[in-house]
């Protein structure tokens, strides 16, 4: 019996587990008690000249290669192994607009939520960062992922997931961002969310016939901490529009709240049933 | 094929040790057709799954950054789970409603449930980038709480426990440990009500995995039901195994079987039947329910809009009458044929979730490798090896020692 007694305590400690999470699950960012405000980036694609520069000067903080620019590269490229941002150039209704692709760095992240080892972490300063010595390589952050952020490098027996930290290390030493201490243009603009938030109405604000009316990032995916502002329809930029406006986690909430619910009655009602059937063929026999 | 009856007084006088040593050897002829044709394709596999580890899992699969999970985790995990799932409800009849009639099939259903848990979550193992940190998650060091795919990845090991503690008794069995036989089949009732509890889970888990993939599941199989989908296919799939597995076992392995259990045979696969034709019929019910619910009508008019109605109609429809017709009418060879129809469903069911209709709109498609294909048939067949190994010696068909006596 002592062997199924300890599956029964393990298996009690797990689904309490899950229970205690969900409470975690309910804070939200905003509400978060005596914490740091989430840390974020607002990204002004009509400043952006499309230089390039960040790629250079993100690989350069965190040791990639440079990224290989001749004079015919694809408009249109996506993050990889070994470059956590791009920046892609879309002919739309307004000319040429340039739009930086990295790590949006959700409030309530599906990454992070979706990894059983805990190796992607919403830090409390806002950066969603990659652990190395936790993940076992699963994958399921870039299944979950809305934007399809985190890439994992398929050519390597120790394998790492790669996506943009929001040069974690250089916000530990109160440095900004490489990508937002470079840019040339100040497309980027690093700050507490609430500030960004408050700078991009002001700029819708003052030229509403610069902007689109929109901010890309308050509410996707329940908010993100990268937000986006664009002079047309974020369409026309390849901008994801299709996304939930709630948090990605809050999807499979509803499974794993009924965890320890189906833990607690099957057994008895499983046993019940057992006891109740077996008297039944007891009764027959006599 | 000659076989000998499991225990034999040969055994009694013989040490432990020698006895199992002589268990090792091989038993019935060497040179079978599946002998001829698994014994290449293991060898081939285990030299590709060298490679695996010692280039990256990129060097023999045609993995995506779009696509990460593909044929391993799609069909060996998510399909090969649900196949296995006739354990759990084999034992629900056994145990829990005491249906003594499916006795007979139980013990091939828990090792084979057993051992489809071993091989296709141990196949987890070689799709995972950093498998050393696998203990991670259970050692307690990084409890991932939030994760449905911790809950599966805890129900997989607690699951392959207690299959192990339900399948015990037929191992005391086979080396004639009588004092423990007695322990283990005292803990029997208590694993099987905690196994069928896990089942429930992690079956429903393996969809609720896809539940925030909410943009890249194609629409006509993403809902938020699909742990219920998965759940309640879960139930014909294990049991159409059952069918087909118990179909194959009765002409391998029939010097085995006694002759009661053979003209007992028909009766349970009649009575099987009548219970996928059933659980088919909630399956499809709630297909229907779901796809009024989404109105996903317009998508009905497209490449994958036919795909799905030729799903539901031609593999769960189709079948589910097949399973009620051939059940009234007592045709057992058409109940064959409803099983075999009902697994190409299933298969077809999981791999639109994970792999065909998973980023269907993306410009490039995953397309599994040979690589990818040899390496599962290499755990499918080394798990038929071991499966026909501990038949062969234990008593899984066969009856089990007079001194054993079964009690629930």
């Amino acid at each position: 019996m002592s062997i199924s007694r300890r599956g029964f305590f393990k298996a009690v400690f797990a689904s309490g587990a899950v229970m205690a999470l969900g409470r975690e699950l309910h804070a939200s960012p905003s509400t978060r008690k005596g914490g740091i405000e989430f840390r974020g980036m607002l990204y002004d694609s009509t400043l952006c000249k499309g230089c390039h520069g960040c790629e250079f000067d993100c690989a350069e903080a965190h040791n990639l290669p440079y990224p290989e620019l001749g004079q015919d590269i694809p408009p249109v490229r996506s993050t990889s192994e070994h470059q956590r941002t791009v920046v892609n150039t879309y002919q739309t209704s307004k000319g040429e607009v340039y739009v930086k692709v990295q790590c949006m760095h959700c409030n309530e992240p599906a990454c992070v939520a979706a990894c059983l080892t805990q190796a992607m972490f919403k830090s409390k300063a806002g950066p969603v960062i990659w652990r190395e010595d936790k993940c076992m390589g699963c994958r399921y952050c870039m299944v979950s992922c809305p934007f399809n952020i985190p890439k994992f490098e398929y050519h390597s027996p120790n394998p790492k997931i790669i996506k943009c930290d929001m040069c974690y290390d250089r916000l530990k030493i109160g440095e900004i961002p490489a990508c937002a201490a470079n840019c040339p243009n100040e497309a980027l603009f690093y700050g507490t969310r609430r500030q960004l938030i408050k700078e991009a109405r002001r700029r819708i604000v003052e030229n509403p016939t610069k902007y689109a009316d929109y901010l890309y990032g308050e509410d996707e995916a329940g908010g993100t901490c990268w937000l986006y502002l664009s002079p047309v329809k974020f369409e026309e930029i390849g901008m994801k529009t299709n996304l939930q406006k709630s948090s990605y986690p809050a999807l499979t909430k509803g499974f794993l709240y009924s965890v320890p619910t189906i833990f607690v009655l099957f057994p008895a009602l499983l046993l019940g049933i057992h006891q109740a059937t077996k008297n039944n063929q007891q009764k027959k026999e006599d | 094929m000659q076989e000998d009856h499991p225990i034999t007084l040969e055994q009694q006088n013989k040490t432990g040790w020698r006895f199992i040593l002589s268990e090792l050897k091989p038993k019935g002829k060497l040179l079978t057709p599946f002998n001829i044709i698994s014994v290449p394709i293991i060898i081939l596999g285990t030299v590709l799954i060298v490679i695996r580890f010692w280039k990256g899992i990129g060097a023999i699969t045609n993995l995506t950054q779009e696509v990460p999970w593909g044929l391993w985790i799609g069909f060996d995990v998510v399909t090969g789970v649900a196949f296995a799932g006739g354990a759990y409800v084999v034992t629900f009849l056994v145990y829990i409603l005491h249906v003594r009639k499916y006795y007979p099939i139980m013990r091939a259903t828990v090792l084979n449930g057993f051992l489809a848990y071993v091989f296709y979550a141990g196949a987890l193992l070689l799709d995972l980038g950093r498998p050393w940190n696998v203990i991670n998650p259970i050692i307690g060091n990084n409890f991932g709480v939030s994760s449905v795919l911790f809950l599966v990845a805890w129900h997989f090991l607690l699951y392959m426990i207690a299959q192990l503690i339900e399948f015990s008794p037929a191992i005391a069995e086979w080396l004639g440990a009588k004092r423990i036989h007695k322990i283990l089949s005292g803990m029997t009732i208590a694993a099987v009500i905690f196994g069928i509890t896990l089942s429930t889970l992690h079956q429903s888990g393996l969809g609720a995995l896809y539940l925030m993939a909410k943009e890249k599941v194609h629409p006509l199989w993403y809902s938020e039901f699909l742990p219920i989908m998965f759940f309640v296919s879960s139930i014909f799939a294990g049991l159409s195994m059952v069918i087909f597995e118990g179909t194959i076992s009765h002409r391998v392995f029939f010097q085995q079987i006694s002759e009661k259990n053979h003209r007992a045979q028909n009766s349970i696969v009649m009575g099987l039947a009548r219970i996928c034709a059933g659980a088919m019929f909630v399956y499809f019910f709630l297909q229907i329910l779901v796809f009024i619910h989404d109105k996903n009508w317009s998508l009905l008019d497209t490449p994958m809009g036919y795909w799905f109605l030729m799903e539901m109609i031609g593999f769960v429809l189709l079948p589910m009458m097949l399973f009620y017709i051939s059940y009234r009418k007592g045709n057992i060879p058409l109940i064959r044929i409803a099983s075999i129809i009902t697994m190409v469903g299933i298969i077809l069911n999981r791999l639109n979730v994970t792999v065909i209709g998973f980023k269907w709109d993306s410009p490039v498609h995953y397309i599994p490798s040979w690589m990818e294909i040899v390496v599962t048939l290499t755990v499918i067949f080394t798990e038929i090896w071991i499966f026909r190994w501990v038949i062969r010696r234990m008593p899984v068909l066969s009856d089990s020692p007079s001194w054993a006596k079964h009690e629930d």
